[in-house]
């Protein structure tokens, strides 16, 4: 004789979902929901740049990718003193912060005694929460003087020979936003590089100092390979933010549409141009334009995004190769 | 925890249900910087007299016209004028508000305030680049008195859509052929040279810390915070100081009966002592309202600031528009604008 419940089974009633079964439906349910969420809200913003920024392509060609003529009134747009301006201060943001920020989490982590090392590593996550315009205000009012008082001058008395720090004083200008830039993200390359280091075994750093090496020698050769798909992703991290940052740098890069030689010099960036521009444009031609400029940095951002997991894939498989 | 959660829920709820009171009827408006400091101070004094809270945002004159066309703010500031077709494609009413002079304001060492003299070909030199030093021989031959350092001239124009800088390239074009065909008359152009600042407030202030800039504002910016300026030569070929006096003068002519939507402009009027760059800043507003009692409590504003804002606009160094011109406006409001009823339409003014 079957037992009861293969007998129901036998008849196939189908049976109803227990209570904890209809949770993880909806569980997973909702999950799932918002997972296809973010793939959605990217294809839509990518949908509409591409939208917006057609006519503004197809008026222009490939050339407005080379042109640096921007020119509201004949309707003339060239996108190629804002990127220029875009890849000009972050460069100058990344050679500046991107050394700073090791050797400060190198101190940080290395040579500092506890109580000074967790004050200024609570200082510079403060840095990192201060909101980016306030970074402008300080920049306009009290860093940009400063800039044209003494720094200008001096580059350019002693460094005046290369075309790079040629041209007035203007404080405002390619350098101070790429310097300004540099200040904002090193509070993320040096948390994220403290916190790499932070997590070299002990044991790895005693065997070294058991053998001899000193202090500097443990650091270049065991902490900093340890660390060094950690420190890549953090300055991609920094990259990303220098790329799209934008009140700071309105405020400081003179928003001038020319491609200049000197870094003293007035540029703009994209992100500045637009936080000027698109609230006023009016004409189709001009905001086809401006979307044709994000659209440019949304994809610079992207490969950006890309090359830095290949690289960061590449490094981990080798790092884990090697130990 | 159920304790606090439901007293947390409670105080959601209640806040929630006290905020319609708490905001009190607010006009939003927003664009040109050329009046800033007037409305500032009308918006602050009705508040007092009448609880009505008017918040008026300075982001230029194109973005007052990009606003007011989507409907975002009640009303649009600009010195951009906009021509009666244009009014009638968008549905606005347009009306001048005051009139104010822009002032070319300087940062050299040593040199204060009406020392230094331009001509309109010096000026247009100096923002073409044909003029790069200040101790250039043109601009010593007409200020044989003032002591010109060897020094770069650096230009500080707006960076962001400015009827500041329509009135300021209607101007030059009026003055200089090469400047209308090179550069042209537009609230943002392709400046040859210099670096841009948003709103007068940023020229005001980049000029303030850049030796040896040049910049242009509205009056009222130089004044208020004690920047130099230069003297212009005006259409009569004299010098003159700008001030209540000078754009007066030029405003004095303006016939503001056969205009259009009030379309005018004040460039390089003619006479004597008139102020060579003088300009009227208007307001648009949509013909047809869908709120009543805003559109009404608007341009009772509106109508306090003709009536009671004079004294306020004179010590601003602004020219306050004539009575007669205001009769001309409060017809034009009671034709113009109207308020949508299921029933047909009915006017809002008076």
């Amino acid at each position: 004789m079957l037992p009861p419940e293969t007998a129901s089974a036998a008849v196939n009633y189908p049976a109803p979902r227990p209570r904890h079964l209809q949770a993880d439906a909806i569980f997973k349910g909702l999950t799932v929901i918002g997972a296809i969420i973010v793939p959605v809200i990217m294809a839509g913003i990518v949908w509409e740049l591409l939208a917006g920024s057609l006519p503004a392509l197809q008026k222009f060609g490939v050339r407005f990718f080379f042109t640096e003529a921007w020119n509201p009134v004949t309707q003339n747009f060239g996108a190629a003193s804002s990127i220029y301006g875009t890849i000009v201060s972050t460069a100058i943001a990344m050679m500046l912060a991107v050394p700073m920020s090791l050797v400060i989490a190198l101190f940080l982590v290395e040579l500092a005694p506890p109580w000074l090392s967790k004050v200024v590593g609570t200082m510079i996550e403060l840095l990192a929460a201060i909101p980016s315009i306030i970074y402008g205000m300080w920049g306009l009012f009290i860093f940009a003087p400063f800039m044209s008082k003494y720094v200008q001058p001096f580059l350019g008395d002693t460094l005046g020979f290369l075309p790079l720090f040629q041209g007035p004083p203007l404080g405002i200008g390619m350098l101070t936003a790429g310097i300004i830039l540099a200040f904002m993200i090193l509070p993320f390359i040096t948390a994220i590089c403290r916190d790499v280091f932070a997590l070299v075994p002990p044991v790895m750093k005693e065997s070294g100092y058991g053998i001899g090496a000193t202090t500097w020698e443990v650091t270049y050769k065991v902490t900093i390979p340890y660390g060094a798909v950690g420190v890549l992703g953090a300055v991609f991290l920094g990259l990303g933010r220098a790329l799209g940052e934008t009140m700071a740098v309105t405020f400081v890069i003179g928003n001038t549409h020319r491609i200049s030689a000197s870094f003293f010099a007035p540029g703009n960036s994209i992100a500045s141009c637009l936080a000027n521009e698109f609230a006023e444009a009016t004409e189709p031609t001009y905001v086809s334009s401006l979307i044709a400029l994000g659209l440019v940095l949304f994809v610079f951002t992207f490969v950006v995004q890309v090359v830095s997991q290949m690289l960061l894939r590449r490094m981990y498989r080798s790092w884990s190769l090697k130990i | 925890m159920k304790k606090l959660a439901t007293l947390f829920t409670l105080l959601c709820g209640l806040v929630l249900l006290a905020a319609p009171v708490w905001a009190a009827l607010t006009i939003n408006g927003a664009g040109a910087s050329f009046p800033y400091p007037a409305y500032a101070k009308w918006a602050h004094q009705y508040h007092e007299l009448h609880k009505v809270k008017i918040n008026y945002q300075s982001i230029g004159s194109g973005g007052g016209i990009a606003q007011i066309k989507a409907k975002t703010v009640d009303f649009g500031g600009s010195d951009d004028p906009l021509k009666v077709e244009d009014l009638d494609k968008s549905g606005l009413v347009q009306f001048p508000t005051l009139i104010g002079g822009i002032v070319p304001i300087i940062n050299i060492k040593g040199v204060t305030s009406g020392q230094l003299q331009l001509t309109p070909e010096v000026l247009n030199d100096i923002f073409l680049k044909k003029i790069t030093k200040w101790n250039d021989p043109a601009i010593a031959k007409i200020n044989p008195n003032v002591k010109l350092p060897d020094q770069a001239i650096t230009i500080v124009h707006r960076s962001d859509g400015s009827g500041t800088t329509w009135i300021f390239t209607n101007y030059l074009s009026k003055v200089s052929k090469e400047w209308k065909e090179k550069v042209g008359n537009n609230k943002s152009v392709s400046w040859p040279t210099g670096v841009g600042a948003k709103g007068n407030e940023g020229v005001a202030n980049n000029v303030k810390q850049v030796d040896g800039a040049i910049g242009y504002v509205e009056y009222a910016y130089a004044a208020i915070n004690k920047i130099p300026f230069a003297k212009l030569a005006n259409a009569a070929g004299k010098y003159v100081d700008p001030g209540m006096e000078s754009f007066s003068a030029a405003a004095a002519a303006a016939d503001w009966k056969n205009a259009p939507g009030f379309y005018m402009v004040l460039t390089n009027q003619p006479g004597e002592k008139s102020w060579p760059i003088v300009g009227a800043t208007f307001i648009l507003v949509h013909k047809d309202q869908m709120d009543g009692d805003k559109a009404k409590t608007m341009l009772k504003f509106f109508d306090w600031c003709f009536k009671h804002g004079d004294k306020v606009a004179e010590e601003l160094h602004y020219v306050p528009i004539p009575d007669s011109v205001v009769e001309l406006i409060q017809t034009a409001w009671s034709k113009n604008i109207r308020l949508m009823e299921r029933t047909g339409y009915k006017p809002l003014w008076p």
